[in-house]
């Protein structure tokens, strides 16, 4: 009978550790997640911005259609989910998507969403819509959408001009959410109004953004968080200072500097810490219109002479990518492979040999070791840009060119790239969906309000349309492999590198998934609790 | 004094009326408007969007026609719309004023509490080892730049008590209220005190050479008596002025050290502002400044005439 009751005690025990363990993974409810913001966003619409500065406080305020799983780091069509949608299909030879909706979805201040909102929202993107944004800088994205048409409340279709299977992808995207019709942009602007799982609560400009949990979430058992709050410290040092000392939870997304985390591990050793690309692709922007960048020997000297990995390694101290336009594979899933890649001229790994091949074609200019070529380096006055502008001017020494340094505060640095009062421009491009359809439409098409250079290469656009058509991954992979080599040959805009950034949260905090290929998507925060 | 008082009050307003002007036009001379800086961002520009936001806005209007506006707004308390934050400019600047106005008050405090007393010993403990080291103590005040010394303490307190003194906005008790402000007070008052100790140092020892000191002595008053009865009492009107215009001057410090610290405070609010080219904002809380530091003066102005009755007489 002892024996009985020895082991039937042992079985509890072992039940009640096992349960233990159990429950210590097990996402927990509750807590206020505490993050810093770098910098205090224009206002509270992400349709009308071009940052993730907005996405990151208000993505966790909306739902989209269809959504890049939130705990997959790489986003792709693969990783696509239903979100405000329940499915999807292509129809009508690939030029209809139709989506059926989700049923008994509430706004955030309890009225009903129907396929009538996401009609609003897309008209109003494609600017077809009485109501109007203040801004709309993603009106490109829908170019080859004709009409949206609604069947019900809950079915709605986006009719297309042509087939293009990558609309899907840039549905997905973070800066892709649906509003409600029933409330005006400029009310979106100040407070959003979603039926994402955390509620606007305030965004006080310069100071903070609150957000709490949405109790009538359509997803029953999320959010985990009660909310959200954002301190927005634009001081960097401060920001991360705070961080260490455990005023947040988690440090502002991406933001951490490589030379930063080494501090962070330092000083707060259990923080976890992850680096991936951003994204973000520093390059050049060439006026081509005018001398003396008119002379395509000039412009290539100028590609042959960039080392690449110097950038990377002064800048990242080494984590950074080499690539064209689309970020390199692992992490970017339509960049050129490195053999192709190191085809190109001023990609092969000889940088001596290329950086003479770069004085032949300044000699054929007429330019030489008596004769420099004086250009202004134009970049806007934020440390990003700086920084690699100098190393730039620095490299370009070795080929006859005397660059100057000419700064531009951010709010005359477009104005002047619009009016072409340029040589030379150091520039970041981010890209939101690691797509080419809006990368190519979006930098490289003749007349895009964001083709900053006006490079127009009709043979180009042709191509780009066709592999915006192509259905099969592969092939279309090939294309755009294609199109991504002719346009670092024709030096259309140079791109330098693939930055890679950190992000921090302290140990605590459970179900955080950085994108690897994207700084726009992953910010619904629904997945995210903490262990405390 | 009356007719001093009226004069003084007179200039008051003819220096605001110009002050409104220069910062009026000064802002418009600065190259790009918000309608720049919100496309710039968002990296592309529409021409129809752009002109539709800056009729929107109203700055395609006139320049003249844009400060009668501004000025008749000002002047019947609306100050209109943050470009930015589209909300009413008033309820913007009004909750921050408080925050700035404590942060500027403790500091001018600790500035005002250390360097006078500080200011009066190395006086009288002229070419001693402690008149050496307060010396060196101002030196370095002055010397020292508050975002570098507000970095300094912060890292320091992280690194010794691993805690970070920013700011809180909800304090739960007094003391947690005064140590959210006492640490940056400390930080922008530090040269601020530095400063008043040494005006207060060389006004001392002026003053303690003056005849009236000696007869003083020679009637057998005591040494406190004759330091801060006599000696003080006259040698603090420049110590005055002084503290007058680090008042003014203290904005320049308080920008920084909200920065640093994260205090959301008008000093701050207004750089984000300026970068924004938020012109509701920038010109009505420049304009606000400005009242403060123009009275500032006056007040000053008056305790002169309290202290100094030939002032009063003379003017």
């Amino acid at each position: 009978m002892r024996s009985v009751r020895a082991l039937a005690a042992t079985a509890a025990l072992s039940l009640l550790a096992f349960s233990t363990i159990a429950l210590a993974g097990e996402p927990k409810q509750g807590g206020i997640l505490r993050m810093y913001h770098r910098d205090s966003p224009g206002n509270a619409s992400i349709h009308e911005g071009a940052t993730y500065s907005l996405n990151v406080p208000f993505m966790p305020v909306f739902n989209n259609l269809v959504i890049y799983k939130q705990d997959v780091a790489q986003n792709s069509m693969d990783t696509i989910v239903p979100e405000l949608a329940e499915s999807w299909a292509w129809v009508n030879d690939n030029k209809t998507l139709t989506f059926k909706l989700r049923q008994g979805v509430k706004w955030h201040d309890g009225k009903p969403f129907t396929s009538a909102d996401v009609k609003c929202t897309f008209e109003m993107l494609m600017g077809k819509s009485q109501q109007k944004f203040r801004q709309n800088p993603r009106k490109s994205w829908y170019e080859q959408v004709n009409d949206v048409s609604t069947n019900g409340d809950l079915e709605v279709s986006l009719n297309l001009k042509r087939p293009q299977p990558s609309l899907l992808a840039l549905l997905a995207s973070g800066y892709t959410p649906v509003y409600p019709c029933h409330v005006s942009p400029g009310d979106m602007r100040t407070h959003p109004i979603g039926t994402g799982p955390f509620k606007f609560v305030e965004f006080k400009a310069n100071e903070s953004i609150k957000l709490t949990r949405n109790p009538d979430y359509w997803r029953k058992s999320r959010p985990y968080l009660d909310g959200i709050e954002f301190t927005i410290i634009p001081n960097r040092s401060t920001a991360i200072l705070a961080f260490v000392a455990g005023k947040f939870d988690m440090a502002f997304p991406t933001e951490v500097s490589i030379p930063l985390l080494k501090d962070v591990k330092s000083q707060a050793p259990n923080a976890v810490c992850v680096v991936e690309p951003n994204n973000v692709a520093t390059n050049i922007i060439v006026n081509s219109s005018a001398p003396p960048f008119d002379n395509i020997d000039i412009r290539r000297a100028m590609a042959l002479s960039l080392d690449r990995k110097a950038f990377i390694s002064i800048m990242f101290e080494g984590q950074g990518d080499v690539g064209g336009t689309l970020l390199p594979p692992p992490n970017g899933l339509w960049g050129m492979p490195t053999e192709m890649l190191e085809t190109i001229p001023g990609y092969g790994p000889d940088i001596n040999a290329n950086r003479e091949e770069a004085k032949k074609l300044m000699q054929k200019a007429g330019y030489g070791p008596d004769k420099h070529l004086a250009v202004k380096v134009s970049t806007r006055n934020i440390p990003v840009y700086r920084d690699p502008a100098v190393i730039l001017i620095d490299q370009l020494k070795s080929i006859y060119i005397d660059g100057e340094l000419d700064v531009v505060e951010t709010a005359n640095w477009f104005p002047k790239v619009a009016r072409k009062d340029y040589m030379l421009g150091l520039n970041l491009t981010g890209n939101a969906v690691d797509d080419p359809d809006q990368s190519f439409y979006e930098n490289y098409s003749c007349g895009s309000e964001r083709n900053y250079t006006n490079y127009c290469n009709k043979e180009i656009e042709k191509l780009f349309d066709v592999q915006s058509q192509e259905t099969d991954v592969n092939k279309r992979k090939k294309l755009v492999w294609d199109i991504d080599k002719k346009l670092q040959e024709d030096v259309a805009r140079p791109i330098i590198f693939h930055a890679r950034t950190g992000s921090c949260w302290q140990p605590y905090v459970k179900g955080v998934t950085v994108m690897s290929n994207s700084s726009y998507n992953g910010y619904r925060y629904e997945d995210v609790w903490m262990d405390k | 004094m009356f007719a001093y008082l009226v004069r003084r009050l007179f200039l008051m307003l003819v220096t605001l009326f110009g002050i409104s002007i220069v910062i009026f036009f000064l802002l418009r001379i600065v190259p790009g408007n918000i309608v720049d800086i919100l496309f710039a961002a968002a990296g592309y520009v529409d021409p129809a969007d752009k002109a539709n936001l800056e009729k929107e806005l109203g700055i395609d209007q006139p320049l003249v026609v844009q400060y009668w506006h501004w000025i008749s707004g000002f002047l019947r308390g609306d100050f209109g719309y943050s470009y930015v934050s589209e909300k009413p400019a008033l309820q913007e600047i009004l909750p921050r004023i408080p925050i700035t106005a404590r942060l500027a008050g403790l500091a001018l405090l600790f500035s005002a509490s250390i360097g006078i007393p500080l200011g009066v010993i190395s006086a009288v403990k002229q070419g001693t080892r402690l008149d050496y080291a307060l010396r060196v103590v101002s030196l370095s005040g002055l010397s020292l730049p508050s975002f570098w010394l507000g970095l300094l303490i912060l890292t320091a307190s992280v690194a010794m008590f691993n805690q970070m003194p920013i700011f809180n906005p909800n304090p739960q008790t007094w003391l947690e209220a005064f140590a959210t402000y006492a640490v940056p007070a400390a930080a922008v008052g530090f040269r601020s005190a530095a400063l008043t100790m040494r005006i207060t140092r060389s006004s001392m020892l002026e003053v303690l050479r003056q005849d009236y000191i000696r007869t003083a002595r020679a009637k057998g008053a005591s040494d406190a008596a004759v330091n801060y009865q006599h000696a003080l009492k006259n040698a603090i009107l420049p110590v005055i002025t002084v503290i007058g215009i680090e008042a003014a001057f203290l904005i320049g410090g308080l920008i920084v050290t909200e920065t640093v610290f994260n205090i959301p405070g008008v000093a701050r609010f207004l750089v984000e502002a300026i970068r924004w080219r938020d012109y509701p904002i920038v010109q009505n809380l420049v304009m606000l400044i400005a009242i403060v530091v123009v009275s500032a003066n006056f007040i000053v102005d008056m305790l002169y005439a309290v202290f100094d009755p030939r002032i009063r007489y003379t003017d």
